[in-house]
């Protein structure tokens, strides 16, 4: 085992109090003040979170577009400079590398966002596609993890006074960072430094992401503190981004997604682009046409019940017919929640399932993604 | 630093044990409840279950995880806190008054033997 690596805000998390734990090989905050107050302060204000772990591959050449449409499922060359995509990579099985974020910030230059866990697969599986792809290499792969941090500032109010950290207008397209759209990105320039902001997130909040170099990250974190302190910007952890996530349905790499999975079993077909050629796509052709065997879906408890958690068994009757990928208590709900793997005919909302919990089933209900909805 | 009052018992799995006549009532530590944070159901043995030392007889669990509940002195369940079921977030406020979580009947002599005081738990916490 080697010893996790920290991210360049690691101490600033320790003066906050933070409560770490291992995440993808990185010593990560799970929780500041606690993951019902953290989550709130995302639901109804603001909330601060790093995520520097997650890994950035940058992506350029004159073929970078074409590339990326052919190792991506999703069609990045229908990007514009300044837009960004969710994505996923498969493998020949159509099975899931990795499931990433795709921002185009130049003509021929794409910034990919991926997870923690899956930086050093990516890696060598996109430069092995390249290789197959062109022998003269005008597409660069280059992994810009180790040099960049990155925080997400998510919560209705955050809009309010994100702009003030930029005085200057942006590098692409925008003037500030609030004129971006959702899915849009810019640079600013911060302490005589780039950072990319996009108006992206993993909370079903309006929000931003921004990525930046080490250097800079613990005072752009600060900033954001310092300006957010008025609109109840709170410090929030990995426990709180789990609980939001799981709120709105989207899947987590390891739980949700998987190299055994395909992205349509995932539910994750509108990412998927079935009118070109991409690496998977004969074998995700040959499920839509034959239909799934199963598929993920997001559930509710319907009486009172222990908290649904990974691995639970969930029945329809005396069946076995899936398997919870994901569970807690919903702050937002008061209930606990979940995503499971459920075997066809009984993927259908509305269906009433059980989920066996240390022996005794409670009823829960198959409902639509997502479960959280602002009122 | 979390309370630790110095007149109950405390076994190494943060539970806490306050001696009644021939009563042990018995909860979680302030620490563990801090530890745990947000509370979200307790699961607690039957009334009439019989415990022996270290038996797991329950599930505390947050919205993180599951934890469980072990016995820590060997008796007869004869009483557990049902007011739980509804406000489990009484745990974290109140871990050595309204968060108990059960009482249990000992017996024999009671053999808390195996249990630490509160300077000896305050220890194991690295709370000293």
């Amino acid at each position: 085992m080697t010893d996790p690596r920290r991210t360049a805000l690691f101490e600033t998390h320790q003066a906050l109090g933070a409560r770490c734990i291992d995440f993808g090989g990185w010593e990560m905050p799970v929780q500041y003040t606690g993951i019902v107050d953290e989550h709130r302060a995302v639901r109804e204000a603001c909330g601060l979170f790093d995520i520097s772990h997650m890994g950035e591959l940058m992506v350029g050449g004159a073929r970078a577009a074409e590339f990326l449409d052919h190792a991506l499922t999703n069609t990045a060359s229908k990007l514009g400079v300044g837009e960004a995509q969710y994505s996923l990579m498969c493998n020949d099985h159509g099975g899931v590398l990795d499931d990433l974020y795709v921002y185009r910030v130049a003509k021929e230059v794409y910034l990919l966002v991926v997870n923690a866990s899956r930086i050093a697969e990516d890696l060598s599986e996109l430069q092995r596609l390249v290789a197959e792809f062109e022998s003269t290499c005008t597409v660069n792969v280059v992994d810009e993890s180790d040099n960049l941090s990155a925080v997400a500032v998510q919560g209705p109010h955050v809009n309010r006074f994100i702009s003030q950290l930029f005085p200057e207008s942006g590098l692409i397209a925008v003037e500030r960072p609030a004129a971006l759209e959702k899915n849009q990105i810019d640079a600013f320039i911060f302490e005589g430094k780039d950072v990319y902001v996009s108006r992206t997130g993993y909370t079903g909040e309006d929000g931003f992401e921004l990525i930046a170099p080490n250097e800079i990250i613990k005072i752009l974190w600060e900033r954001i503190m310092e300006l957010g302190r008025d609109h109840g910007v709170k410090p929030a952890g990995l426990g709180a981004r789990d609980t939001l996530r799981m709120e709105m349905g989207y899947p987590l790499y390891g739980h949700e997604l998987s190299e055994d999975v395909s992205p349509l079993e995932a539910g994750l077909g509108f990412f998927v682009d079935m009118e070109k050629s991409f690496r998977g796509r004969g074998e995700l052709g040959f499920q839509e046409k034959e239909g799934l065997t199963r598929r993920n879906m997001a559930f509710a408890m319907t009486a009172k019940s222990p908290p649904p958690r990974e691995g639970y068994t969930v029945w329809v009757g005396d069946e076995k017919i899936g398997a919870v990928t994901s569970g807690t208590q919903s702050p937002s709900l008061r209930t606990g929640i979940g995503m499971a793997y459920i075997n066809q005919p009984h993927a259908k909302r509305g269906t009433e399932i059980e989920i066996e919990i240390r022996g005794r089933r409670f009823p829960a209900e198959l409902r639509k993604k997502p479960l959280y909805q602002k009122t | 630093m979390s309370s630790i009052p110095d007149n109950l018992k405390y076994t190494a799995s943060h539970e806490w044990i306050r001696i009644e006549g021939d009563t042990a009532v018995v909860g979680i530590t302030d620490h563990a409840q801090a530890e745990l944070t947000d509370i979200v159901y307790v699961e607690l043995p039957e009334v009439g279950r019989t415990l022996a030392v270290g038996e797991g007889c329950g599930v505390v669990e947050s919205v993180k995880t599951a934890s469980d509940l072990y016995a820590p002195i060997a008796g007869e369940i004869t009483e557990i806190n049902s007011a739980l079921e509804d406000a489990p977030e009484q745990v974290n406020e109140s871990p050595y008054d309204e968060g108990w979580f059960f009482k249990l009947k000992i017996s024999g002599e009671p053999d808390l033997s195996g249990a630490l005081d509160a300077a000896g738990y305050a220890s194991q916490i690295g709370e000293c």
